[in-house]
Formats: C-alpha cells, structure tokens, sequence
C-alpha cells in the first residue's frame, strides 16, 4: 500500500464551502476566545487550543451521517463544536458553570454529549482508542450501519492499547474510523524524536487495517477521505485508518512556551497552508462570496463565541450539592 | 470601542509576570493570532496572542516592567477612527475571577458530632430468601455460571468477553456451557490484551450494551486498571450524570495456591477505594449468584472478585427462579456475644474455623461477611460491635491500607465508647507472596492468627 494523498474534489458547491468556512471559523474564533478567558483567570487547569487543526473535524465531520459516534483525546472543543454542540455548553463547561455540559464536574478534557453521540473528552492519552472501538463493537452488535471516529494524536500513536484496539478492530471487523491528527507535535516532542517508522497509517498494514495519510490542511481532502472511510467501515469491510497531517499554531496547552519549535515554522504554516484561508480564497477567487458576504460571516461567528463567553461567564457555579450527585447511576 | 488588554494568565498558578518585551507598537494594526509581547511567567517566557482585530492604541505597561498582576490593563486596542487620546485606562488590577474561597466542600460523608451519643444504626436484617424454599447443593463455579447463563437469557445486550471464556470454556471453567447455549457473538473470546478488551468492554458499555469483561486473574487486571478507574468509574460524574458504564469486571482474585508473587495479590482494597466502582467479593455460592445478578443488572462498573480456591468449593443455594442478593447488605454467619469477626471472600474461611476453635474455650464469636465492599455495610458491623465490644477483622491482602483498616477507622469514629479492647486487623503478611510450599503458608493468614487475635482482645 503506497502513501496516497487524496484528491481534490474540485467541483464544490458555494453552499457547501462557505459551510466549511463558517464551521472552521467558528472553532478558530472560540478557540482564540477560550485563550482570552483562560487569560482571565476565568478557564482553569489544562486547556488545549484547537486553532491551526479545524479542517480536521470540519471535513470528517461532512462525511458522518446521523446515529454515527465521535470520540476523541482532550484537545477537544474542535470536535464538540464540529458535531453541532452548543457553544454556550462547551464555554460553560470550560469555566466550570453549572450551564456546561457536565455541569462544570468535568472541564475542558471530559466533555460528553448523548445527544450528539459525542463520547468525550478524554484526559489520559490514548485511552479514547480502544473506548473508540468498543463504540464501534456496540454497534456492531446491535446489527445497524452505524461507525465511529475515533481521534487520537501522534503522540498517543504510539501507545500500546493503540495497537491492542488495531488488533481486535480488524479481528472483529468494528466500523471504527481511527483518525490520527498527526499536528507533528506530542506536546514538546516532534514526530522525529519519538519514531523511525515514516509513517503512523502504514502500522495498520500489521493488522491488515487499511489506511492512508491526507491533508489535513485541505477540509476537500479531508471530507474526500472521510467519505471513502465511511463507506468502507458502513459496507461491513472492518476499521480505516486516516493519518491526517495537520498543525496546531499554539502550544500544547495553554502554558507551553513552545521553543521546540521556531516562530518562523508556525508562521511559515499560518501564511501558506492555513485551512481557512485556503477555503476563503477558493470562496473568493471562484466567485462563491462576496468580501462583504464573508465579514458577515465573521460577523455572525463573533457574536457567536461572544455569546458564549457571556453564558460561560454569567452562569453561576455548580451547586454545592453537586459534588456529591453523579458517582452512581 | 476601545478594547482593554489585560496581562493574561498563562499557566494554571500564575498570578504575575514580566512583561518582558512588546513585539508591537504604538498605531500598529494586530489581527487576531498576532503575537503582541513576550511575557515571561513563573515557569518560562511565552508569546502572547491578540485576539481582537484594532489598532494599538496606547501601551500601558513598558517592556521590562516585573510584578504585573494579572488582569492588569497592559495596553489599548481601538478601532479606526478612534483617537488614542480619549482613552481613560483603570490601573488598577481587575477583580480576579473566581475568589476560590466558595469551593469548599460540604461536610465528610461520615462525619458526625463528637458530644452526639452514638446511636444503633437501623440495617437490613431481611433474610436473603423466604423461608422454607428448597436448596440445591452447587460449587461457587457452578453458581457464577447460572448467574451469567440466567442474565444472558433476560438481556440481550448482556455479553462475555476475555481471554479462554469460549471455546477453552473459561481457564477455570466458570463460562463452561456458554457458548454453546449463546454463541461466539455473546461468548468472546479476545487476544491476550487486557488493557485493550477492557478499554473494547467500557466503550461498548458506553453504547448501550451491559458487558462482562473476564479477567483470568485480578492480577493481569493490572494492565487495565487505567481503563476500570479513569474511564468506567469516573465518566459518569465527568459527564455530568449524561452516560456511564454498566458492566461487570469480574475473575479471581487473590492468593490461589504455589503460584508466586505476581498471581497472589489481593485487590480488595485498591478497587474498595474508588468513588464510582462498585466491588463484590463473595464467599459461599448462594451469595456468589445472587450479587452476580445484581451486578450484571447495576448501571455502574462492578467489580467483581471471585477466589480460585473457593470455585470449588460447595454449598446450598436457594433454588429460585430470579435469586438476587442486594449490594451493601452484610451477611451474618453465626451470631455470637463476645467478638465480632468480619471478614469477607476467602477470609471467611478462616473467621468461621476461627469461630469453631473459640467455641470450643467458651468464646462465642459473631462472624459478619460483608460481601460487598463498596457499598459496605457498616452499620452491620456496628451494630454488633456495640453488642461485643471487640472486633477482629479478617482478610489475605496485605496489612497498610487494608480493608480491615477502614473498618477500624469507623468503628473508632462511630462506637469509640464501645470499644473494651483495640480493633485488630489480621491480614496476610507485608511481603511479595513466596513459592516455597511453607513460607506461603506463613504468608497467608492463618486460622490460629484470628484465635490469637481474638483471645488478645478478649484478654483471655
């Protein structure tokens, strides 16, 4: 199997792009947001920003149908805003409000949605991956067409339960998508200085799981791969493996310096390869929208994520009584 | 509108730093993802992002400056057409976000005023079945397979997973007959994978169905222990009550029989000690069937350990349709008036010889088995020590941090004026289980240990 890269799908609806624009947009202003109240002092903890990674969960996100399930590491609020939850929820949640969506019991790592069949919001690296599987194995069990995106980094990459899920995955034919957000970075270690193996996807061939790396500054090629993922996982065919290479512009979390890595890389990154630029001079150049058309757009998304800082900020904390509900079912 | 920016915290404990550089200046246009000014915090020197689109307008704190607190206004942003002399900056810090002083928690679970006389709590004293139904004479390894067999026909998200439980028919034969009366898709068999079937077992229990994930020993449970604590205990509270784990973990636990330190160790009190597990270790077979139903019916993780010297071993069990045993309800084995014995799992065996020997010098012993630890019936305990006024605990784990440590604390707490004599924990010894045939003996605990201990607090 050869490294492949996806396809540009060229012919591509206004409707659909400017979608894609808006969602990614979303992430990227919530993101610089949830930065600016953690600077405040009003988000604690950990706080793992999304922005640089959007196209991922936007493009995979295009692919999945109603019913299918997420579930993903704590750099999470991507995907929860992706999958349609509610940005006041998350926000919420992310100032430890009784109006997130754990009640401010979980924090920005351990998010979840039933409704939204996002399944966390996980804080220990890689522990989403077999969980991820075992979503799928429900599914499979219970006899409906239903998969799983399951998300992970190429840090947790190389943890060995990653490899025990593979295992089982193929074994028993699970409808698992396993999506590495390869951003190049485990926290202050490069890709190079933690393997030799070229490539995340290609360990698949191990388990007979097929895979391929995609672009994952490109949101087309990202849903393009999503698609043909889907469809394997649907057709009964067993786990894919997407390898997504992508970036994220800030640090590891909220507190990382970054000097392992050079001011000039990142900004090399933002310049000429960043997912929503790249979306809104497609929109631009095709003649999809208007600059006019496009600061509506932004105009829209920052009333958005302003409203959400305001919910996250006006509503009270958890009630003393809530720590002690929640333990038991 | 003019935009305040305000020195930001950029590590969970800072609460000053340097502004150490300005990477902009005055009538500078900054988009957001801009970096604006270096701040160095108590850790290291980070770059600093704007946010907001505008024009710096003034800045308010020089480069170089140390001790700026945070939320201090470090600079003005304004839009086009503002004028940077009309802003009017607060120096002050702004009042920070959370006082921190609000969180404290409401009072201890088990807290209770010292100058309140203790009272006999109220427990439940039901028998475990109506009187006078008919029993059948099965191993423990016989009642744990019809507990299983007997869900599987009444649930169909109920399954089986783990190493050998199919085709081998269970490494210690408790699945024998399941697979052929369920199939490979209820009866699975996994690779040799524990931290990954576990990890499989919490994720589909997350999607609705009610696993039973087998270990073929509490010891190789080990490899997992991340995914039963971090993921299955602790999902329900993190989602705020919206999805949890209903499953059972469930395989031998504890010393069996020449088999080193690595297959010996009792776990009772590590899972004992975790907020969202349930944790079941049976002893005879009646209650072996009975919790496991209601573990297999629980919406929570239950952890379940069993014995391998006890698989085989037999008694009656009631011969019901639907025998269940409730969680946290204490069984009392033989009633007595001078000692309270508890014990639980395999360390009931010695509690009841122990009980026989002393009967035997006129001692009368009142011997509990918990059966569950978490929930654990203290009041059942209690209640007989305020009859007693002496106990002994029982168990094979080892002596710090032990169950029997936990028991001592509450009865201290609880009935301290009841006490005539110290609670004594006889535990298996503070060493790494031995091979040889008589250092594992002396490893263990031993029948003559819980009379001796007896007769100590007894001051006979």
């Amino acid at each position: 199997m050869a490294a492949r890269k996806a396809t540009k799908k060229p012919n591509v609806s206004a409707e659909e792009l400017t979608a894609y624009y808006r969602d990614m947009l979303l992430i990227r202003r919530f993101e610089e947001k949830a930065g600016q109240l953690y600077g405040m002092g009003l988000i604690g903890g950990f706080c793992h920003l999304y922005i640089g990674q959007e196209a991922v969960v936007v493009g995979l996100e295009a692919a999945a149908s109603e019913g299918d399930k997420r579930i993903t590491s704590y750099r999470d609020h991507g995907h929860m805003l992706a999958c349609g939850m509610d940005p006041n929820g998350v926000m919420a949640e992310l100032t430890g409000r009784e109006g997130g969506y754990s009640k401010g019991k979980g924090g920005s790592m351990h998010m979840f949605s039933k409704e939204k069949h996002f399944y966390g919001g996980h804080g220990i690296v890689a522990a989403q991956v077999p969980l991820g599987a075992g979503l799928a194995f429900s599914d499979m069990y219970k006899g409906n067409d239903r998969v799983t995106f399951t998300y992970f980094g190429d840090g947790a990459a190389n943890q060995g339960q990653v490899y025990e899920a593979y295992n089982m995955a193929e074994l028993w034919m699970l409808p698992c998508i396993f999506v590495i957000e390869n951003n190049q970075y485990a926290m202050g270690t490069s890709t190079k200085r933690s393997t030799k193996s070229p490539s995340y996807w290609e360990r698949g061939a191990a388990y007979g799981i097929p895979g391929e790396e995609v672009d994952g500054m490109d949101v087309l090629a990202v849903k393009a791969a999503g698609q043909k993922a889907v469809e394997h996982c649907r057709a009964g065919k067993g786990p894919y493996i997407l390898e997504i290479k992508t970036y994220r512009y800030r640090g590891h979390s909220m507190s990382d310096p970054a000097k392992y890595r050079t001011r000039e890389e990142v900004q090399k990154m933002r310049d000429e390869r960043d997912p929503i630029e790249q979306v809104r001079s497609m929109l631009l150049t095709g003649k999809h929208a208007t600059e006019e058309d496009l600061k509506a757009i932004d105009k829209e998304i920052k009333e958005i994520v302003n409203a959400s800082a305001d919910f996250a900020k006006e509503s009270p904390e958890p009630a003393l009584e809530e720590l002690w509900t929640d333990i038991y079912a | 509108m003019a935009t305040e920016i305000l020195m930001p915290a950029l590590s969970p404990t800072m609460e000053e730093g340097t502004l150490a550089k300005w990477l902009v200046k005055e009538g500078d246009t900054v988009s957001s993802g801009d970096i604006m000014a270096e701040i160095e915090t108590d850790k290291a020197t980070m770059e600093f992002e704007a946010v907001d689109e505008g024009i710096v307008g003034k800045i308010l704190i020089e480069e170089g400056t140390e001790g700026v607190k945070v939320n201090t206004p470090i600079a003005v942003l304004i839009e086009e057409g503002e004028s940077a002399d009309d802003i009017e900056a607060s120096s002050a810090p702004a009042p920070a976000a959370l006082s921190g002083e609000e969180g404290k928690a409401a009072a201890p679970a088990t807290a209770s005023t010292p100058s309140e006389p203790p009272v006999a709590p109220s427990v439940d004293l039901s028998p475990d079945y109506p009187e006078g139904t008919a029993m059948k004479t099965q191993t423990v390894r016989e009642a744990l397979r019809d507990a299983m067999a007997e869900e599987m026909r009444n649930d169909d998200t109920v399954f089986l997973m783990g190493e050998e439980v199919a085709e081998y028919q269970g490494a210690y034969k408790v699945s024998q007959g399941l697979l052929d009366e369920f199939g490979s898709k209820r009866v699975i068999d996994t690779p040799i994978t524990e931290h990954g079937f576990a990890g499989i077992g919490v994720g589909a229990a997350f999607g609705g169905l009610r696993p039973i994930v087998e270990f073929m020993t509490w010891n190789f449970a080990m490899q997992a222990i991340d995914q039963i604590l971090n993921s299955a205990a602790k999902t329900l509270y993190m989602s705020g009550g919206q999805m949890g784990a209903p499953m059972v973990f469930r395989g031998p636990n504890g010393a069996a029989a020449r088999v080193g330190a690595q297959h010996s160790q009792d776990y009772a009190a590590w899972y004992m000690q975790v907020p969202g597990l349930k944790v079941v270790m049976p002893y005879s077979a009646a209650d072996a069937k009975g919790l496991m139903k209601t573990a297999i019916r629980d919406n929570n993780p239950v952890c379940f350990l069993e014995n391998e010297i006890l698989y085989g071993r037999t008694f009656d069990v009631p011969d019901m349709d639907d025998f269940t045993i409730p969680f946290g309800k204490a069984r009392i084995w033989r009633e007595g008036s001078d000692v309270t014995i508890v014990s639980f799992g395999i360390g009931m065996q010695y509690a009841l010889e122990a009980a026989d020997k002393l009967a035997e010098d006129g001692i009368s012993a009142e011997v509990i088995d918990l059966r569950t630890l978490r929930p654990m019936d203290t009041g059942t305990i209690l209640n007989s020590v305020m009859k007693t006024n002496r106990c002994v605990t029982v168990e094979e784990g080892w002596p710090q941090g032990c169950v029997g440590n936990y028991i001592s604390s509450v009865i201290m707490q609880e009935a301290f004026d009841y006490l005539d004599a110290p609670v004594i924990n006889c535990t298996g010894k503070d060493v790494p289980m031995p091979y040889a045939a008589n250092l594992e003996k002396h490893a263990l605990i031993t029948t003559d240990e819980v009379v001796a201990a007896v007769k100590q607090v007894t001051y006979r």
